[in-house]
């Protein structure tokens, strides 16, 4: 009984929060309603007794949006809204109609057929931690090694390409007030 | 300890245990404030609050009655949803947080007999989820920051955003060791692996500090206040808050104090176990105790960082130190 209210509390407010994040024209009202829908949908692991999966879920995109929040920070004025250019919004309906269809259909089709195997059932006496850890280093461990090294390369590509001037730290060099030309010349003179 | 004994977690008990969350960290964290004060005070030769009641103790209601009746104020540009609603993450998630911590030892109510865990709400990744939900925490200074239109606020939010990414790998990482150590994510479990005496600080000096430093990154204690400096952003995040969502922000930072005191008393300090002839309720009180006076004691020995430094310190000192801590431990308990 509980489960069931809660659960379409969860639903209700996770479709709506989402749909603040697509509809709205304000950077801040989209980004906090995403990051609330990530804490919504962390609240359907807690109710399968995923415990482990929902604070995950919770820990990692609560940090993943965070990121996203310092790019609005720095690309948005936060308190106005933003104008969006639509040059064929026909189109856009269209794809994204057919999108969430695709979506719907490939979700229902296992219920529709009642032929749900669970792939990995339940241990008994087994946490849940150490059932996602004894999955993920026998079954799935290919895949496990390959995003980490695919992890792995992207950190190091962004290091690669952010990494110029890491030597210097920007806020303790001592600049002149001066225009933005010379200021970096002085930074490439400094970095030779 | 006999057939009325209920195992299980009623409702009525977690309803119960939740108001009384609310109502005492509430009234500890305004007291906090009183000796935050006193201790500062002390520590830096001079008398703190002393004109309003005996030893100024009632200074709290004082403050209280302020906050309570002050003008609150929303900027004309300001986002006026966001900037209402950021308190109130901050206040909520601090609770939240509170209700997957065990304070006392489980204990039966002597005249109705009625068998009581002690913890509001056991979710058996209880640290994950403290540490998630006091991460969230941080979402209510970012979209103060961010809904006030004041470039303070904004330099606030975006020191917020910048402090979460430097600590919250170190909080992780430091309090990794002893999880594998104890093998479950359970404060309770965490309590029980210690009760025979020996705290788990011996074992992990290292991760005990690591997560400290993280910690006093987390609740936004002086070392590394950057969100609201007052030397150099005016108030920060908090510039245009008046009044009662002020001291929204408040309680939740000092809640949050209390709860990184109770995470380090529970993991690292022994817990709740009986100690010599001291029973577990004391000892706990006294060690969260103890956690607290220690975080005044640090705010008044050293000086501000700079955001520069805090990311330093975070990413090329303490992570480095915390894996090989963690690497460390495993290669001694494969050994052992």
């Amino acid at each position: 009984m509980y489960e069931f209210i809660a659960f379409y509390i969860f639903a209700i407010s996770t479709v709506i929060l989402f749909l603040i994040t697509v509809l709205s024209k304000n950077v801040l009202y989209a980004m906090t309603s995403l990051a609330a829908g990530m804490v919504m949908i962390s609240g359907f692991f807690f109710l399968l007794g995923a415990d482990f999966l929902g604070v995950v879920q919770l820990i990692v995109y609560v940090g993943a949006v965070m990121a996203l929040y310092a790019f609005a920070m720095m690309f948005f004025d936060t308190t106005k809204d933003v104008k969006e250019k639509y040059n064929n919004p026909k189109l856009v309906f269209l794809l994204g109609g057919l999108m969430a269809v695709v979506f719907v259909i490939i979700f229902s089709a296992p219920i529709i057929g009642e032929n749900i195997q669970v792939a990995s059932p339940i241990t008994d006496g087994v946490g849940n931690a150490q059932a996602v850890g004894i999955v993920l280093f026998t079954k799935y461990l290919v895949p496990f090694e390959v995003a980490a090294i695919m992890l792995l390369v992207a950190m190091v590509a962004g290091i690669i390409l952010a990494g110029k001037k890491m030597d210097k730290s920007l806020t303790t060099t001592v600049l002149p007030l001066v225009d933005k030309e010379s200021e970096d010349e002085i930074l490439k003179k400094e970095s030779r | 300890m006999d057939a009325t004994m209920l195992p299980e977690v009623t409702a009525v008990g977690v309803i119960i245990k939740a108001i009384l969350i609310l109502a005492i960290i509430s009234a500890i964290a305004g007291f906090g404030t009183y000796i935050e004060r006193k201790v500062l005070a002390f520590m830096q030769r001079r008398l703190g609050p002393q004109h309003v009641g005996p030893y100024g103790l009632l200074q709290l209601a004082a403050d209280g009655i302020k906050l309570f009746t002050k003008e609150d104020i929303i900027p004309q540009h300001a986002n006026r949803l966001i900037f209402a609603v950021a308190p109130a993450i901050t206040a909520a998630t601090a609770f939240i947080a509170l209700g997957a911590v065990p304070v006392f030892p489980d204990f039966t109510i002597p005249l109705v007999d009625v068998y009581v865990p002690s913890i509001a709400s056991d979710v058996n990744v209880g640290i994950l989820f403290v540490l998630g939900m006091m991460a969230a925490g941080l979402y209510g200074p970012l979209l103060a920051g961010m809904a006030q239109s004041n470039k303070w606020g904004l330099l606030g939010s975006a020191r917020t955003a910048i402090q979460f990414l430097s600590y919250e790998v170190v909080t992780g990482l430091s309090l990794l060791a002893p999880i594998m150590l104890v093998g479950s994510l359970s404060f309770v479990d965490f309590n029980n692996y210690q009760s025979d005496g020996t705290w788990l600080v011996v074992y992990q000096p290292v991760a005990f500090i690591l997560f400290l430093i993280a910690g006093y990154a987390e609740t936004n204690r002086t070392p590394f206040d950057l969100l609201e400096h007052e030397a150099e952003i005016v108030s920060g995040y908090v510039t245009e808050y008046s009044g009662m969502r002020w001291g929204m922000f408040f309680i939740g930072e000092y809640a949050n104090m209390i709860t990184i005191g109770i995470i380090a008393s529970i993991v690292f300090l022994g817990g709740y176990n009986d100690w010599w002839i001291f029973p577990g309720w004391i000892m706990i009180l006294a060690k969260i105790a103890f956690s607290f006076f220690f975080m005044l004691w640090v705010r008044a020995a050293w000086p501000h960082v700079r955001p520069d430094q805090l990311m330093w310190l975070c990413w090329k000192v303490l992570m480095p130190l915390a894996v090989i801590n963690v690497v460390i431990t495993g290669i001694v308990m494969m050994a052992g």
